[in-house]
C-alpha cells in the first residue's frame, strides 16, 4: 500500500505551514508548492506581490526544509494576470466591486494549481484554509465551515466542485486558530498569518484607487450624484471612490444625511438617498455554483453571507437557471454590493454561492432580465 | 489523529522513487574525486599565501605556478597569459571591461560587437558598457539554429570596433559557434576577440593559437572542478585595464589573494577534461543521440532546438510544445531526474529566454524549453529511465493542465 501524495499550497504563513506539518505527520507523501503571482512592480527576480514576497518565499522554503519535503515555486503570473487582475480592472470599469480572492481560488488555486497537483501525480491538494470536507455515505462531498467559525473561510471556496472536494484537504479546518498557533510554536514553524490578510495582494502599496488610476483609468470618471428620482445633487469623483452605505465624504450639502444607495454604471451615476431609503432586500446572482452539483428543485431558506466577514442573514434563494438565482433577504441589508460573492449556508454546510449582479433597493421592482454584468 | 483520507485508494501509483539521474551538467558538474584530492592539501596544511616569503608561502606559490603551467599547456599559451579569477562571470567582465576601457583610452574607438545568444555575463556587461559608459554596441543576430555567421560579424565590424565577443558554445541550446573563423577575421582586422568558453571547455579544443582568440573565459565548476574559481586567458599585447586593483596579484591584472586550492583544482580539472576528450566525447555523444532519438520518437509535439550537428556532445535541448516547462521540471524532479530550462538564472521568471527568442522561437514554444545535459556518470539506463519519466510527466500535464 503506497502512501497517498498531497501537494500543499504553501504561503510561508502559519496556516499552510501547520497544514503541511500535519500531513507529513499523518504519513502523507507531501510536496510543497508556492505560487508566484503577478505583481504590479517587477524588480528583477523578486516579486512585490504580497502573497509571494521574497521573505514569504524564504519562509516557505524554510518550512519545507524543516519538514523534509520538496518545495517548488509555480509561476502562475500569466493566468493570475488574466483571470484575477484583468477581471478586477474590468469589473471596476463596469461599475462593480469585484472580489479578486474569489477569482484567485476559482481559477488559480482550484484551477491551475489543482491541475498541476493532479498532473504531478498527487492524490490531493491541501491548503491552509479554515474549512472542512465531509464525505457522505452516498459518496458525495460537502464543504463545511471550519471548526473555528470565527476563522471560517468556506466563503472563498464556494466554487469548489464535487471533483475538487474529493481531492481537497484542509488540515487546519479541524482546529481553532489558537490550536494552530500552538501547534506551530511546538514545531518551530512560523506563527504569523500571511495569505489570509493579503486582500489585493497584487496592489503593492495597498492603494487600490491609485492602482485603478494606473490600470483602469477609464473607471475613474466624475459623474452625477443623483437621488432615486433622478434629481442631480452634485458631482462625484469616480464610482470606485465610493462604497455602498457610505455617508461621509460625498461633498454635497443637504438638510438630512445622505447615504450611497447604489452605483449606476450605465449613467456613471452615484445614487444617494436618506437613511430610510438605504438598504436592499433582494439581489440577482450570476455564476451561481451549487456544491451538490445541481440547483435545488425548489426555493430554499438558507443563511447568506454577502461578504467574507459579513454575518449570515436568513434569506430565500430561488434558482432561476442552472447558474443564476434570486435572493430575498428577510431583512434589508445596507451593503449588498454587485461584484461580491453571496454564499449560501445550511447550518455548517456551505451549499454554494454566486456573484451579486444586482441589488434591489427596498420597494424596488426587480427587473425581469436576469443578468446585468457578465464579467 | 485524524484518519488518512485516500490511504489505500485506487490512486497513488507513485512509488518512492530512489533512482537519481542528474542531467543538468550545463548548470554545474560534480567535483571529480581526483580534483578534490589535489585540492585538499591546500585547504589544510598548505594554507600559505603565495605572496609570503616563508616556506608555506613558497609552497603555495609553487602550486600556483604549476597550475598556471598546466593551464598554459592546455591552452597552448604562455603561463603569464593566464589570469585566475572567481569564475566565468568575472572572467567575462574582466575581458569586456578591461579591454574596452583600455582600447577607448588608446583612442581606438568605442564600438563593441557581441552575439545575441551570449550568456548574460557577457550580454549584460556589454549593455552596461553601452548604457552607463557610452560605448556603442552591436548585437549580432543568429540563425534559427543559434549560430552566428562570420559574414554577420564582418558586416558589423567598423573602423572604431574595439572588441568582439562571441561565445564558444551556447549554454541553453548547445550550439557551437565558428569561433576559429571569427578569430581569423578579427585577427586580420586587428580587433581583440574574446570568447566565453565556459560551456565548451569540457569538450572542445582550447588551443588559443589555432582559434585565434585574444581572450577566453573558463569556469571551474562546469568541468568537474570547484565553484568560485575560473580563469581568463589574455594574450600578451592585448590592451587591458585591470578591473580589480589592490595587491597586484596575477601580474597586476587581477588583485586579491589567490584561491590556491581552487586554482589547483581548476587546473587539474581542465587537464583531466582535455585528456578525457578522446574517450568521453564519443561515449557521451552516443548517449545524447540515443536521448534525442527516444525523446523525438516517443513524445509527441517535441522538436530539437539548436544546431543538429554543431552542438556540444553532451547537450540536448528541446521545445515541448503546448505546455510550460515548469510542471515538467517538477515532475522530473519528483521522479529523481534533475533537468532544467534555459539558463538556471532565468528559470525563476517565466520570461522567455533571450537565446530562444533570438533564434526566432515564438514565446508560446519558448516556455516549453527543456534542457538535458549529460555528464561523465550518465549511463544508458539513466537515459531510458529519463525518457520514460518524461513521457509520463508530459502526458499527464497535457491531460490535466493544458487540455482540461
Amino acid at each position: 500500500m503506497s502512501r497517498p501524495t498531497v501537494v500543499v499550497a504553501m504561503s510561508g504563513g502559519v496556516d499552510s505551514s501547520v497544514a503541511a506539518a500535519l500531513l507529513v505527520e499523518q504519513g502523507y507523501n507531501v510536496i510543497g508548492i508556492m505560487m508566484r503571482l503577478w505583481a504590479e512592480v517587477r524588480c528583477g527576480v523578486a516579486s512585490t506581490n504580497k502573497c509571494c514576497t521574497p521573505e514569504a518565499v524564504e519562509e516557505a522554503q524554510r518550512v519545507a526544509d524543516l519538514l523534509g519535503i520538496p518545495f517548488y515555486l509555480l509561476n502562475v503570473e500569466q493566468p493570475f494576470k488574466t483571470y484575477v487582475v484583468d477581471y478586477f480592472v474590468e469589473g471596476y470599469l463596469q461599475g462593480i466591486t469585484p472580489n479578486p480572492c474569489l477569482e484567485c481560488n476559482r481559477h488559480i488555486r482550484l484551477g491551475v494549481l489543482y491541475r498541476h497537483a493532479r498532473a504531478l501525480g498527487a492524490d490531493f491538494l491541501a491548503t491552509g484554509h479554515y474549512a472542512r470536507v465531509r464525505r457522505l455515505p452516498d459518496g458525495t462531498y460537502q464543504l463545511l465551515k471550519a471548526i473555528d467559525t470565527r476563522k471560517d473561510q468556506s466563503y472563498v471556496l464556494y466554487m469548489a466542485t464535487q471533483e475538487h472536494l474529493a481531492h481537497l484537504l484542509f488540515p487546519v479546518g479541524e482546529y481553532t486558530k489558537e490550536q494552530v498557533r500552538a501547534m506551530a510554536r511546538e514545531r518551530g514553524l512560523p506563527t504569523a498569518s500571511r495569505a489570509e490578510s493579503q486582500d489585493l495582494c497584487f496592489v503593492y502599496d495597498g492603494d487600490y484607487r491609485r492602482f485603478l488610476a494606473r490600470w483602469a483609468n477609464g473607471a475613474i470618471r466624475p459623474g452625477p450624484i443623483v437621488r432615486r428620482d433622478g434629481t442631480v445633487l452634485g458631482t462625484h469623483k469616480g464610482l470606485p471612490f465610493y462604497t455602498i452605505g457610505q455617508r461621509k465624504g460625498l461633498g454635497i450639502a443637504h438638510p438630512e444625511p445622505l447615504y450611497v444607495l447604489a452605483m449606476d454604471p450605465k449613467r456613471n451615476a452615484l445614487v444617494v438617498g436618506t437613511r430610510e431609503e438605504l438598504g436592499a432586500d433582494e439581489a440577482q446572482l450570476i455564476r451561481v455554483h451549487w456544491i451538490a452539483g445541481h440547483p435545488p428543485a425548489e426555493p430554499i431558506r438558507v443563511g447568506v453571507k454577502i461578504r467574507y466577514r459579513a454575518a449570515e442573514v436568513p434569506a430565500w434563494v430561488t434558482p432561476t437557471g442552472p447558474d443564476t438565482a434570486h435572493v430575498r433577504f428577510e431583512r434589508p441589508l445596507r451593503d449588498i454590493t454587485p461584484g461580491q460573492g453571496a454564499v449560501f449556508y445550511d447550518g455548517e454546510v456551505c451549499l454554494g454561492g454566486g456573484i451579486i449582479a444586482r441589488a434591489f433597493l427596498k420597494h424596488e421592482e426587480p427587473a425581469e432580465e436576469p443578468t446585468e454584468h457578465t464579467v | 489523529m485524524q484518519k488518512l483520507r485516500g490511504m489505500g485508494e485506487e490512486r497513488g501509483e507513485r512509488q518512492a522513487m530512489t533512482r537519481q539521474v542528474y542531467l543538468d551538467h550545463a548548470a554545474t558538474t560534480p567535483l571529480d574525486e581526483r580534483v578534490l584530492d589535489a585540492m585538499l592539501p591546500y585547504l589544510r596544511e598548505r594554507f600559505g599565501n603565495p605572496s609570503s616569503l616563508h616556506r608555506l608561502g613558497r609552497e603555495a606559490a609553487r602550486a600556483l605556478r604549476r597550475a598556471r603551467e598546466d593551464v598554459a599547456q592546455v591552452l597552448n599559451c604562455a603561463p603569464r597569459e593566464v589570469i585566475f579569477t572567481s569564475g566565468g562571470t568575472e572572467s567575462n567582465n574582466l575581458a569586456l571591461r578591461g579591454i574596452a576601457f583600455a582600447q577607448r583610452a588608446a583612442g581606438r574607438g568605442a564600438h563593441i560587437i557581441v552575439s545575441a545568444v551570449e550568456h548574460k555575463a557577457v550580454l549584460d556587461t556589454a549593455r552596461d558598457l553601452a548604457e552607463r559608459y557610452g560605448f556603442d554596441l552591436t548585437i549580432v543576430p543568429v540563425d534559427s539554429q543559434g549560430q552566428v555567421s562570420v559574414e554577420a560579424i564582418a558586416a558589423a565590424v567598423r573602423e572604431d570596433t574595439v572588441l568582439v565577443s562571441v561565445m564558444y558554445a551556447n549554454n541553453e541550446v548547445g550550439t557551437i559557434q565558428p569561433v576559429a573563423d571569427i578569430g581569423a577575421l578579427c585577427r586580420e582586422r586587428d580587433i581583440p576577440f574574446h570568447t566565453d568558453a565556459v560551456q565548451a571547455a569540457g569538450y572542445c579544443s582550447l588551443d588559443v593559437k589555432s582559434l585565434s582568440v585574444d581572450a577566453l573565459s573558463i569556469s571551474g565548476h562546469k568541468i568537474y572542478g570547484p565553484k568560485g574559481v575560473g580563469l581568463l586567458y589574455l594574450r600578451t599585447g592585448v590592451p587591458y585595464w585591470p578591473q580589480i586593483t589592490g595587491g597586484g596579484q596575477e601580474g597586476g591584472r587581477r588583485s586579491g589573494t589567490e584561491h590556491v586550492a581552487g586554482i589547483v583544482g581548476l587546473a587539474h580539472a581542465l587537464t583531466l577534461a582535455q585528456e578525457m576528450r578522446s574517450t568521453e566525447i564519443p561515449r557521451i555523444r552516443a548517449l545524447r543521440d540515443l536521448l534525442i532519438q527516444r525523446v523525438l520518437s516517443l513524445i509527441p509535439h517535441v522538436y530539437l532546438t539548436g544546431h543538429p550537428t554543431e552542438r556540444l556532445p553532451n547537450h540536448a535541448s528541446f521545445v515541448v510544445r503546448g505546455l510550460e516547462i515548469q510542471g515538467v521540471l517538477m515532475g522530473l524532479d519528483l521522479a529523481g531526474v534533475a533537468a532544467s530550462s534555459g539558463s538556471a538564472c532565468t528559470s525563476a521568471a517565466q520570461t522567455p529566454s533571450h537565446v530562444l527568442t533570438a533564434m526566432g522561437i515564438p514565446h508560446t514554444d519558448a516556455v516549453g524549453h527543456l534542457r538535458l545535459t549529460l555528464g561523465r556518470d550518465t549511463s544508458e539506463e539513466d537515459i531510458i529511465y529519463t525518457v520514460d519519466v518524461l513521457q509520463t510527466v508530459v502526458e499527464r500535464l497535457r491531460t490535466h493542465v493544458y487540455q482540461p
